[in-house]
């Protein structure tokens, strides 16, 4: 046997609540409503409930069990799960990734935390000065590239009310002060009482955005109700071109008879162009579609982070495993489909109309559009100092969950209390999160470092996962250590799911992922670009590219070895 | 926006919506085990004690 638990939950709410928090973060106001929207809401709803069933709570149920099962002989880390769960020399190594996805995505992920406060206490400024408030577009766009310092590196490095810098200490110290406080006085208490708090000031602005009606009586299709109706009409309406296959417009009015219109005088202007409709099952055939809603669940719900692991490890034998992994799951998909989906895109919409919303990018919705929005509404600097504080309070629950990975590696494999660990760790992280907010321009770093590691490494993490609960560990076991205090049962057709479908549809969906985002073919229409990551690195040689490889691939060693060196590991392969 | 907009959102809602209450209403009407009592404590390590 290694060594006793360290540390654990006070509640089984706490450790609910914690999870949850962890999951609910910007994807959840930002991403989903944008992903939902883009492929027709019916459609998307449809595949995303499929993926939620078979990918989402599996996995999350899968690493709930392993997390609990490894924590009660001692182990905390990824590294020591893994090791717990197979008795060989090199299965500690695949906690390398338990650990760098978390701690890499923390540097990244601080940063945009960092924004998230700037833009709550700027629109806390605006209630006492209204001259702060955006007049336009324009403005909130040109704000936002000054604050983080988008045309420049190291422009946001200012120490200034309206530059990201010293909002960034303030996180990056409150993180670590949190963290260090551990996870019961920690990052339970700051879940227990921030989720609560998420979700009331979350329906507060809910409220207000579904009263909006009509802001402007003289742009009467800039309502509400078109606004629910882009996000969640499952219709699309398509101008094609002679060929067939090649799409010159996307009509995304609200109503069927405002798109047939609209379509008809765009292919009208283009000689052998056609008006062709999209419906639910058509839409279901896209391969695209299928990839968006999974990868939406997938990272929606924080699986594949190593995350839920090493959380699930701090919890006692008898604690359920079932309930709490779809309570926090269920936490997770409120507040991305009630009120992620009910706010964000109808509240753009209302003041800018269609047009002005789609297409949005995460960040360009959360902080060019959506600071518009609110400096236009009634009470706008009230509501958007509300919004912004409740993606602060999902950003923080979401990077302290970051953290733990790394300090439970840390204390477990050197053996060294919290205070040497969160300076480790700390030190570590503050160089990484200096390297992501220094380079800015065009967010190259973040960007990067979010697709090979917050999205590449997180699928091939979570494949391995699951292969190693359905095979490995073995479903049976598995399905009865999932069920030791359970409150509730599982459906037994799950072992199959388990076993079977969610291993096969993970592989299909990151095989398609790879084909689409690393080799750059066009999944619906069979055309090849080359993907912009890939091209950034052989191509164009970008240095800052470069180095956040780089900086993952350092991070990947030094954990390599500090896995690899650790006595805990070797001396528990004898028992 | 359409009906068909309109009910998939109703839906899409309702469900996420009951779910979460179901959940939040099993977890605190059920019993919670060991862990509310015996977890209670958070323990240091000897580091964070020593000034």
């Amino acid at each position: 046997m290694a060594r006793g638990n360290r540390d654990s939950w006070g509640s089984r709410i706490g450790v609910i609540l914690a999870v949850a928090g962890s999951a609910v973060g910007l994807g959840n106001f930002l991403r989903f409503p944008g992903q939902a929207a883009q492929f027709g809401g019916g459609a998307f709803m449809i595949a995303y409930a499929v993926s939620f069933l078979i990918i989402g709570l599996p996995i999350g149920w899968a690493e709930w069990t392993m997390g609990r099962y490894a924590g009660q002989r001692g182990f905390n880390s990824a590294a020591g799960v893994f090791h717990c769960l197979v008795p060989h020399r090199g299965s500690k190594y695949l906690g390398v990734l338990g650990a760098i996805i978390p701690l890499v995505i923390f540097m990244y992920y601080v940063v945009i935390e960092a924004w998230t406060l700037g833009y709550t206490v700027r629109f806390a400024r605006a209630l006492m000065d209204p001259a702060l408030r955006f007049g336009s577009i324009g403005d909130a766009t040109a704000f936002y590239d000054g604050f983080v310092g988008s045309k420049k590196d190291g422009a946001g490095l200012q120490m200034s009310w309206d530059s990201m810098l010293p909002w960034l200490l303030v996180v990056f110290g409150l993180n670590l002060v949190l963290i260090y406080r551990g996870i019961s006085k920690g990052i339970e208490k700051v879940c227990r009482y921030g989720m609560p708090v998420l979700i009331a000031l979350a329906v507060l602005v809910l409220v207000r955005v579904l009263t909006l009606g009509t802001p402007d009586a003289s742009k009467p299709e800039q309502n509400v109700s078109n606004g629910l109706g882009y996000m969640w009409n499952p219709g699309k309406t398509l101008v094609m071109a002679e060929d067939g296959k090649t799409v010159l417009h996307e009509v995304v009015a609200p109503t069927e008879e405002e798109r047939l219109q609209r379509a008809g005088e765009l292919a009208a202007a283009v000689p052998g162009a056609q008006v062709e409709q999209i419906g639910v099952l058509e839409r279901l055939k896209d391969p695209n579609l299928w990839l968006a809603a999974a990868g939406q669940i997938f990272f929606s719900l924080s699986v594949g982070f190593g995350v839920i692991l090493v959380y699930a490890s701090y919890m006692s034998a008898k604690d359920d495993v079932v309930l709490s992994g779809l309570a926090a799951s269920s936490t997770n998909e409120f507040c991305e489909v009630a009120l992620g989906g009910l706010i964000t895109l109808p509240a753009g919409v209302a003041f800018l109309g269609i047009a002005g919303v789609s297409g949005q990018g995460t960040f360009g919705l959360g902080f060019n559009v959506l600071p518009m929005v609110f400096s236009a509404m009634p009470a706008g600097s009230l509501f958007g100092a509300m919004f912004f504080f409740v993606l602060f309070i999902a950003a923080v629950t979401s990077s302290l969950s970051m953290l733990q990975p790394g300090i439970a590696l840390l204390e477990e494999a050197l053996g060294i209390g919290r205070r040497a660990s969160v300076a480790l760790l700390g030190t570590l992280t503050a160089l990484g999160v200096g390297f992501v907010a220094y380079f800015t321009a065009g967010v190259k770093a973040l960007d990067t470092l979010d697709f090979w590691v917050g999205t590449f490494l997180i699928f091939v993490l979570a494949t391995a996962q699951i292969i190693l609960f359905g095979w490995v560990f073995g479903v049976d076991k598995g399905f009865e250590e999932l069920h030791r205090g359970a409150a509730i049962r599982v459906p037994t057709f799950f072992k199959v799911v388990l076993k079977w479908v969610c291993p096969l549809f993970l592989l299909t969906i990151f095989t398609l992922w790879v084909i689409k985002n690393v080799f750059g073919l066009d999944l619906a229409s069979g055309q090849k670009s080359a993907s912009p990551y890939v091209q950034a690195l052989v191509d164009q040689r970008d240095p800052v590219a470069w180095m956040s490889v780089g900086l993952i691939v350092v991070v990947g060693v030094g954990l390599a070895l500090i896995i690899g060196s650790s006595k805990t590991y070797k001396s528990e392969l004898k028992d | 926006m359409s009906t068909s907009g309109l009910l998939i959102m109703i839906v899409s809602v309702s469900v996420v919506t009951l779910l979460f209450v179901g959940c939040v209403w099993k977890v605190l009407t059920s019993p919670s085990g060991e862990s509310e009592k015996l977890h209670a404590a958070d323990l240091h390590t000897p580091d964070m004690d020593r000034k």
